[in-house]
């Protein structure tokens, strides 16, 4: 099991031919309370950079971009009634997919932790 | 013994009345800032290079009374007469306590947008009741709190459809039977957006190939049609259905929620609120509960205080333009708050059954006028009907109009051989008589009238509307009268306190330019009666429009715009047309700084362009090398370049003029956005810099009140190659289409801005351009030190607005600017405009309208709130219990046990606070995350209403 991060403040953790996805506490904690998350429905398929949802906060909109290509297998149905878990536990109970990765070459092209790091300083 | 005359001029309203401070206090304000003459302040504010040549020459100015009979003239030029001509616009009776204790009101007129809800709370209950009441008659789940008119919320309401509907389809239906300027509207939206339209009969229609369809209920022509089969087949289809819809014919009629619609629009005009030619009036719109997400415009909600009480506010905010940008579901800011007020005040005022009762009437004077024509042998074409008969009138059509005309009556004129009649309320049993006379009868009105519908039964509304216990409140006027003011003594309007919002104007709203506005020679003229009837507005639009170009330096004018986003809309797509025209109608990239307003964007993409945005430097100034590398590198496709002049930053850039030539080298046009007129007019033209279009808010500059949230009305000037490309109207018999309703959009507020501009004459309003300068200066000066200011230009002076600096606060002290908004409101004072242009600050425009004392009180209380933040941040004040983080203080606080760190003194009466006349906000601090979370637009029930009493 690793943890892949992209550039637009998602997380990746991948499991077999499976990946959770999420955003990370920094870009929860950028956004604020968040109010509202619009998801995709399962077997959306995807590729890479497509908009694939919005969390709506009190101050902001933010897009989610898809950071490889892929499918949604599951939606996780909890955030739409407890949407303020984005903010309690982005990284745990609050992820947003699982998806199934149509390339797993993409990966590469994500930063681990350390590099994640560095991006937000 | 001869007398020593007065140096004083008692009658000079630009600078007695209209500007705030007295020469004495401009002179100690110059010395606060470091200069001995206004002249010389000017001169190191605005650049020379952007100076304009000559003085303003639009004439002397007027005394508030020469002012008036001038008005009043042209007023009496316009005819009254008994307007039958329908179309979506219909005679209608504004209740007395409405029109005096609202649209007459300033404590209602002056306010701002709901933007800070703990001081708005009454404006909001006011706009939640016309929600309920939208979404109680419309059969649907939620409404918004008012969009521009029937026609725009109509093309909205497309744009909507397209955004939600799981049709792949790209074209859309309209129904025939939609009022022609809704189709217009419909059809020039429509083509920016790459979208097909389908005209045809309902029966027509075939769902699979639209995404959406649009229908009018009743029709144009008066014929009522059940949708629901045709919103069933658009549903199969993954299609939404939306309908256009009479609010007062819905008491009497199955509501379009019923027939299975997926959003309904219309206008409430016919709810109390004057024809004026065109308006400003309320439009609606409500949707189900599926699509809340994708609805443009404001929706008020229910969330709670820090108390736990309920308190209203303004909700699902980062759907608009000025967060989501070219994101956005539309460029709508502005709504039509006060005519939305006065529309749920007539709700609240009438009560269901009163509403009821009027519709009854009409639709009855209606059918016996029907009765009586039919045996005259007149053909009428429907058969079903709610107000509205047509006739087919055959070679008679003219003759039949000249002679209704002869009898006071306006008929609607309907292709060439077809008339149309509709009554409302306040059709008389003569009028009745007298378009039977029209037809060659003699009866009389019978006596007693038949009781049974002209409405198939299965469209007979069945289910409730207006339950909610506020629309059966006791109907005594002093319940009605108490109620408003209760209302009114919530908010805090110009008429209390200073506004600084910083980028809205919110300068003095004179009752002088009022007072025409409620006349009915401009209140009951309907926007399209005869020319003939209208040559008061004539005169009024042509003076205005010289002068306007005077001012601006363009050459032609459209009042059409109904707000400055609209104006933006307008000017773009004028643009197109000029590219289009020109064989350039590849063009599709648009220009736009970072610091633009999120409306311009939103605009640009509303015309079917590309938003390139272009950075800035650290001045907040545009960068140069890269708007001309991107100009260039988008030379073959360069549509437009969109500036604001001032910046959004309040800054006079010396590079204006460069960046309107590398566009038009480029083969672009520029935009202008005026919102910061109110820097410039009478000192530089935004014509003279290089812009080939712009837009004025005149309710900014020309002092058009904000209403608590419009009406506004944003006019474009452009230069004149751009002239003929202007929105024209299919009742003119233009070519080029619509962007409103009505041809010269909100016309009866226009007096406003022709009495200011008459009252305050070249000089006077130059004067008021220096003093907003010297105002801004002013305030910046004495802030300085306790606050950072942002971006000043050369010489470090700021134009007509400043940018604190409170960023630092929240290191220092874990303060934020909602903590100083809202520890404002204990001092009595409205915030500035709120983290934009910059997140974290605070921009402060004061106009020309506030005297020294009130920008003093304001100054008070913006270095208290400094002190405040030093004491935290020094650890004297608790980091979480201070007067900034519990602010605002409310009347609940003072009277409950006091536990906390500070004095109830120091809560209640900061600097600036009046001791006597102290504002204490409804509700304290409101929670967004809370109401956001747990969405409540409709007005929740009485119980409600006790606990946040209690």
């Amino acid at each position: 099991m690793s943890t892949y991060y992209s550039e637009e403040h998602e997380w990746l953790t991948i499991e077999g031919d499976i990946a959770t996805l999420g955003i990370t506490a920094h870009a929860a904690e950028q956004l604020g309370e968040v109010v509202f998350v619009e998801q995709k429905d399962e077997g959306d398929t995807f590729a890479k950079t497509d908009e694939i949802g919005v969390i709506e906060s009190v101050k902001a909109a933010s897009e989610i971009y898809a950071p490889v290509d892929g499918e949604i297998v599951e939606v996780n149905g909890a955030l739409e009634g407890n949407p303020a878990a984005l903010n309690d536990d982005p990284e745990g109970e609050a992820w947003i997919y699982k998806i199934k990765i149509a390339d797993a070459a993409q990966l590469e092209e994500l930063m681990d932790l350390d590099g994640y790091k560095k991006l937000i300083g | 013994m001869p007398f020593q005359p007065v140096d004083y001029d008692t009658y000079d309203f630009a600078n007695r009345r209209h500007i705030g401070p007295s020469p004495e206090e401009m002179a100690e304000m110059l010395a606060t800032i470091g200069y001995d003459s206004l002249d010389t302040l000017i001169e190191d504010t605005i650049p020379k290079a952007i100076r304009q040549k000559e003085p303003l020459d639009i004439g002397a100015p007027m005394t508030e009374i020469a002012a008036i009979n001038h008005i009043r003239a042209a007023a009496e030029k316009n005819k009254v007469m008994t307007t039958m001509i329908g179309q979506g616009y219909y005679g209608t009776v504004t209740p007395a306590p409405i029109l005096r204790n609202i649209l007459e009101n300033p404590a209602w007129y002056t306010a701002y947008t709901p933007y800070q809800p703990e001081i708005s709370q009454g404006r909001l209950e006011a706009l939640l009741n016309f929600q309920t009441m939208v979404s109680d008659l419309t059969g649907l789940d939620i409404a918004n709190a008012s969009l521009l008119d029937e026609a725009t919320a109509a093309a909205e309401a497309m744009a909507m459809a397209e955004r939600a509907s799981k049709s792949k389809a790209r074209s859309f239906f309209v129904d025939k039977n939609c009022h022609p300027q809704n189709i217009a509207v419909i059809r020039n939206r429509a083509e920016t957006l790459g979208i097909g339209l389908v005209i045809a009969e309902p029966a027509k229609l075939d769902a699979t190939a639209v995404f959406g369809a649009v229908f009018q209920y009743p029709g144009t022509y008066g014929g009522l049609t059940d949708f629901t089969s045709q919103m069933e087949a658009l549903h199969d289809n993954g299609a939404l259905g939306i309908v256009i819809a009479d609010p007062l014919a819905l008491t009497l009629l199955k509501s379009p929620g019923e027939m299975g619609a997926d959003i309904a629009v219309g206008s409430t005009q016919r709810f109390g609120v004057p024809l004026g030619y065109g308006g400003p009036h309320a439009a609606y719109m409500s949707c189900t509960d599926k699509l809340k997400r994708a609805m443009p415009g404001r929706i008020i909600g229910v969330s709670v205080d820090s108390r736990g009480n309920p308190a209203m506010r303004l909700s699902l905010q980062t759907r608009e333009q000025h967060i989501r940008r070219d994101k956005a579901n539309s460029n709508v800011c502005t709504a039509q708050a006060l005519l939305a007020v006065m529309a749920s005040m007539y709700a609240v005022y009438h009560g269901p059954k009163g509403l009821k009762s009027i519709a009854q009437g009409v639709h009855q004077k209606t059918r016996i006028l029907a009765e009586g024509l039919k045996k005259l042998g007149v053909e009428i074409l429907n058969e079903d009907f709610f107000d509205t008969i047509t006739i087919q009138a055959g070679a008679f059509q003219k003759a039949l109009i000249s002679k209704a005309l002869e009898k006071g009556i306006n008929l609607r004129k309907i292709g060439r051989d077809r008339i149309g009649i509709s009554l409302d309320e306040v059709t008389v049993e003569a009028d009745v008589e007298t378009l039977w006379g029209i037809f060659g009868g003699e009866d009389h009105y019978p006596a007693e009238a038949k009781l049974d519908f002209a409405i198939p039964p299965a469209l007979l509304r069945e289910s409730d509307f207006l339950t909610h216990p506020i629309f059966h409140m006791n109907r005594a006027e002093a319940e009605m009268t108490r109620y408003m003011r209760r209302l009114a003594d919530r908010d805090l309007a110009l008429d209390r306190a200073m506004i600084p919002l910083g980028s809205c104007t919110m300068k003095l709203n004179a009752t002088t330019e009022m007072i025409p506005v409620t006349w009915p020679e401009f209140g009951n003229i309907h926007p399209f009666a005869p020319a003939d009837q209208a040559e008061g507005y004539a005169q009024m639009i042509a003076d205005l429009d010289t002068k306007l170009c005077q001012i601006t330096g363009y050459d032609a004018f459209s009042m059409q715009p109904n707000s400055g986003a609209q104006g933006e809309y307008a000017g773009l797509l004028t643009i197109r047309n000029y590219h289009v025209a020109r064989n350039q109608g590849h063009r599709n990239v648009c220009l736009i700084p970072m610091s633009a307003h999120g409306t311009n964007p939103a605009s640009a993409m509303m015309v079917g362009w590309k938003v390139v945005p272009v950075g800035s430097d650290d001045e907040g100034n545009i960068d140069l090398d890269d708007f001309r590398a991107k100009a260039e590198a988008h030379s073959e496709n360069l549509a437009g370049t969109m500036i604001t002049y001032p910046s959004t930053h309040g800054v006079f850039e010396t590079i204006v003029q460069e960046v309107c030539e590398i566009t038009h080298d480029h083969g672009g046009q520029v935009y202008i956005d005026g919102a910061n007129m109110n820097a410039m007019v009478g000192l530089s033209r935004p014509g003279d810099l290089g812009g080939d279009v712009s837009h004025l808010n005149l309710h900014k500059t020309f002092c058009i009140p904000h209403g608590g949230g419009g009406p506004g009305m944003g006019p474009i000037g452009v230069k004149k190659h751009l002239a003929q490309h202007l929105p024209g109207h299919p009742e003119l018999e233009d070519i080029v289409g619509p962007v409103s309703a009505a041809p010269f959009g909100s016309a009866s507020i226009l007096p406003v801005s022709w009495a200011y501009i008459l009252m305050c004459g070249s000089e006077g309003l130059t004067q008021a351009t220096r003093i907003a300068i010297l105002n801004a200066n002013y305030v910046a000066k004495r802030l300085e030190g306790a606050y950072d200011i942002l971006f000043t230009g050369q010489n470090g002076r700021v134009a007509h607005e400043c940018i604190l600096d409170t960023r630092p606060f929240a290191d220092s002290a874990g303060v934020t600017v909602d903590d100083i908004a809202k520890r404002l409101m204990d001092s009595g004072f409205h915030a500035p405009t709120m983290s934009w242009p910059v997140a974290g600050t605070l921009m402060v425009e004061p106009t020309e309208s506030e005297p020294k004392a009130e920008l003093d009180r304001f100054c008070d209380a913006m270095l208290s709130i400094a002190d405040e933040v030093k004491a935290i941040a020094d650890g004297q004040m608790d980091a979480d219990n201070n007067p900034l983080k519990n602010a605002p203080h409310t009347l609940e606080d003072m009277v409950g046990d006091w536990d906390r760190p500070y004095s109830r003194e120091q809560a209640m009466y900061p600097a600036g606070a009046r001791r006597v006349d102290k504002y204490f906000p409804a509700v304290n601090r409101v929670d967004n995350a809370f109401g956001d979370r747990n969405l409540v637009c409709t007005c929740p029930p009485m119980e409600a209403y006790d606990v946040a009493a209690e």
